[in-house]
């Protein structure tokens, strides 16, 4: 039985999966440069959908979006610990994720229920001018913040943005980028109805977060049914079926805005908005 | 059996879903939307054809005690650069289909067609077993993603087709057809239907 010598059937498996192992590798080396620039258009798409310049229903050409990008958003690098911008670093180079993962770069999070274990040591968040800038930059009129947040759902980690009000108290929106939740139950985090009960809704106290210093963030999403955003200005309905998915959204949120994470950059934002 | 014959039976006559009974939790996954059907269909129907052609090729050389893990390394391997091939070109749907691409693997018309057909017939042969497989498998896709995008969420394609009541229109959706039970109810309305037509293939008790 020559196809049961013990000597063929290793050299078979070898020679299978150097095939195989060959095929793959250069798919994937091959298409790396396209799916990167996918993903970054996805992203830059994902910050003008946040920022509710971009109506994500319906397709948009690369050159849309990329100029629509230029002339709207400012990429700001922001030193969570100083809580102010760092214009020593190069923003379009930065990769927030692989900053998270290097430790000279971020440092270990203290055990917190929105699950993350490290934080970078600077953020890219986004500037959003509320008229267009011409190819200069100039012409820039601050009309909102967007900040990256990210947490643990149910199966996976939730990354994604939040758009905040220059009195960086009101919500303009929430989106999620990337996430492995349950299609129909925690991937609800994506349905466009869902996400229309995001803006308007209050990150702090009534007053903003200037007023009470240090005062933890109020938002979360509830059990069921939540109120108008005038009459439950602090909570957002729970998403059906996906119970830890919303606690992860509340954690995140909270974990983000609050003195770990964006909460004292957007404090000082706020004051100086303020006065 | 005549190269006709491979073609079509499997989309009526020995349906992968609807007779053997193969591949339903991705049938349940992705058949929210026409689109993601489509796109899901016609992954898996590549996967398949590709598979077959080449568990085929080397059917003489294979040998029997490892087939089943050559079967799954060829096939696992073709899947890994489909879905990168997806990434590449289609972002926003191999979003939209996540992890089931990947979960094609598991797929089992993919791997019991690779053992059932391509272990004994010829490449041409196996090519078309797998591209007529994948199609019976994408009929019914095909069919299920129909009535739940229609009835679920009034749109075909994406386009809207029934007015919605919040848009201003007539159409309540039923919830019921947006999660995965629906797609179990459309799979027996498909089995039954099917069944009626062709009284051969009701199983004796």
């Amino acid at each position: 039985m020559q196809l049961e010598r013990p000597i063929y059937i290793v050299s078979f498996c070898v020679g299978v999966c150097l095939v195989c192992a060959v095929l793959v590798s250069s798919a994937a080396v091959g298409l790396k440069p396209l799916q990167e620039k996918n993903q970054q258009l996805d992203r830059q798409k994902k910050v003008l959908a946040v920022a509710g310049l971009l109506d994500e229903s319906v397709a948009h050409t690369e050159d849309e979006v990329q100029q629509l990008f230029a002339a709207r958003i400012r990429p700001v690098i922001v030193d969570l610990e100083a809580a102010k911008p760092d214009p020593s670093v190069e923003t379009a180079t930065f990769d927030q994720q692989k900053a998270t993962r290097d430790p000279a770069r971020s440092k270990v999070a203290a055990k917190n229920p929105a699950g993350v274990a490290r934080i970078p040591n600077r953020a890219l968040v986004y500037y959003v001018s509320a008229t267009p800038m011409n190819e200069k930059g100039e012409g820039f009129t601050l009309d909102q913040y967007i900040f990256p947040v990210e947490g643990k759902g149910l199966w996976s980690t939730l990354y994604g943005f939040l758009a905040l009000a220059p009195n960086g108290n009101e919500i303009r929106g929430l989106t999620f980028y990337q996430h492995g939740e349950t299609p129909g139950l925690g991937g609800e985090v994506d349905n466009p109805s869902w996400k229309a009960k995001w803006p308007g809704r209050l990150v702090y106290g009534p007053e903003g977060i200037a007023a009470t210093s240090f005062e933890e963030p109020q938002i979360r999403v509830v059990k069921g049914q939540a109120g108008s955003v005038e009459a439950t200005p602090h909570q957002v309905d729970g998403l059906s079926g996906a119970t830890i998915t919303s606690k992860g959204v509340s954690s995140l949120l909270q974990f983000w805005l609050g003195d770990k994470g964006f909460g004292p950059f957007i404090r000082k934002v706020a004051a100086s908005e303020a006065s | 059996m005549k190269t006709k014959d491979v073609l079509l039976d499997p989309l009526f006559d020995n349906n992968p879903i609807a007779l053997q009974v193969l591949g339903i939790c991705s049938a349940l996954a992705v058949t929210t939307k026409l689109e993601t059907s489509l796109v899901m269909a016609v992954a898996v129907t590549i996967v398949v054809a590709l598979s077959n052609t080449s568990i085929s090729l080397m059917r003489n050389y294979i040998p029997p005690s490892i087939r089943i893990i050559v079967q799954l390394t060829v096939i696992a391997s073709l899947v890994i650069v489909t879905d990168q091939v997806l990434q590449a070109y289609f972002f926003d749907i191999s979003k939209q289909l996540t992890v089931f691409v990947g979960l094609i693997i598991t797929n089992c018309i993919v791997m019991g067609r690779a053992e059932a057909f391509a272990m004994q017939n010829p490449p041409v042969a196996s090519f078309v077993d797998g591209i007529g497989n994948g199609l019976g498998y994408g009929l019914v896709l095909l069919v299920v993603g129909f009535f739940r995008e229609l009835f679920g969420s009034g749109k075909l394609f994406g386009v809207p087709v029934l007015p919605l009541v919040q848009d201003g229109g007539w159409y309540q959706p039923n919830g019921l057809m947006v999660l995965s039970p629906a797609a179990f109810f459309l799979i027996a309305v498909f089995i039954w239907v099917l069944r009626a037509f062709k009284p051969g293939q009701i199983t004796e008790d």
